[in-house]
């Protein structure tokens, strides 16, 4: 039983992988994706990895790929002809694509001599005894308090990190700011400028005195917004591009 | 069934997902062939951690997963951000990295 199974969920875990890699259109490869997270899922039920295999299901499957589809949906997927935009650029296109394709085989070829050809025994078993039970190998009771007694830093610095890409996606994705045009109006917005009142510390203080900070900083507020629709008025379509 | 056989699948999953984010040109695409290849090693990871049972290799996919998930955060809010100063999107186009 439990081999049909592998066999069934390696034989999807392979396919969407493929799937992923060959398909054109980016919202299939996300589908891919969803189908191969989903044998993996099994792949680790039959390791006895029950807690890894749910968070598998409901954080990778369900809530990693919403977001891959809904930006799929709002950037648009373009199709990508993988042949032959690459042949249409030359015969460079091909031979890049030729060699990277080898690199992949030569890659696979090593990771299977060194995982098959390993001297460990334990690889050919079936892994160490497993005896069922409430707070057993795998189970959630098991891994939560792995996680809050052994690698009790290790999730703190994952909550840590999570945090970090947090801040940092509604900074990229935000309407101003991230990543500029050339010759646009740059309008920086540091840290400093948050946490310190208008008229105090900067630069031009130190050369033309407080009011002329202020005056100076009036006018960048409102010049920020009175000027950017005169400099581009001429192509009233970027100011559609945003949201 | 045996533990090298999931390491084989694991192999064939990572080599899968290397070759794609050489060859594909979608960053799209690509940020999904580099969460083949973190499921790869995530499936690695599970199998040692069975064949040697105890938890350590499965906490450790749990914060590859956490890692996964950060990346792809920043990944699609970049790829946003490109789509919105009007860029392609597309790796070979985008050669100028500078701010």
């Amino acid at each position: 039983m439990s081999q049909v199974l592998f066999f069934i969920a390696g034989f999807g875990a392979i396919a969407g992988a493929v799937g992923v890699v060959m398909l054109r259109d980016p919202f299939y490869a996300v589908l891919a994706l969803v189908v191969h997270l989903l044998s993996l899922a099994v792949l680790f039920l039959l390791l006895r990895a029950e807690f890894v295999a749910a968070v598998q299901v409901v954080v990778y499957a369900g809530a990693v790929m919403v977001l891959y589809v809904f930006v799929v949906a709002y950037v648009g997927g373009r199709e990508e002809p993988i042949g032959e935009l690459l042949r249409g650029r030359g015969p460079a296109g091909a031979q890049l694509r030729l060699g990277a394709a080898i690199i992949g085989g030569a890659l696979l070829v090593e990771l299977l001599i060194a995982l098959l050809g390993t001297g460990l025994e334990a690889v050919g078993g079936d892994g160490a005894p497993y005896a069922p039970g409430p707070k057993t190998f795998g189970t959630p009771a098991y891994i939560g308090q792995l996680l809050l007694t052994r690698f009790l830093l290790v999730f703190e610095v994952a909550s840590l990190l999570l945090l970090i890409a947090a801040v940092g996606a509604v900074v990229l994705a935000r309407r101003r700011g991230g990543i500029e045009e050339d010759g646009e109006r740059r309008v920086a917005l540091t840290p400093l400028d948050l946490i310190r009142p208008r008229e105090t510390g900067t630069m031009a203080e130190g050369v033309g005195g407080v009011p002329f900070a202020i005056a100076r900083a009036r006018e960048e507020n409102d010049g920020a917004r009175a000027s950017e629709p005169v400099a581009t008025a001429g192509t009233g379509a970027d100011e559609e591009g945003g949201w | 069934m045996a533990i090298g056989w999931y390491l084989a699948v694991s192999a064939i999953v990572f080599a899968l997902g290397a070759a794609g984010v050489m060859v594909r040109r979608n960053p799209l695409v690509v940020l999904l062939c580099l969460e083949l290849m973190l499921n790869g090693a995530n499936l690695a990871l599970v199998a040692f951690s069975r064949m040697w049972g105890n938890g350590d290799g499965q906490v450790f996919a749990l914060i590859v997963m956490t890692v996964a998930a950060c990346e792809v955060c920043i990944g699609l809010g970049l790829i946003v951000a490109i789509h919105r100063r009007k860029l392609p999107i597309d790796v070979d186009e985008l050669r100028e990295l500078q701010g």
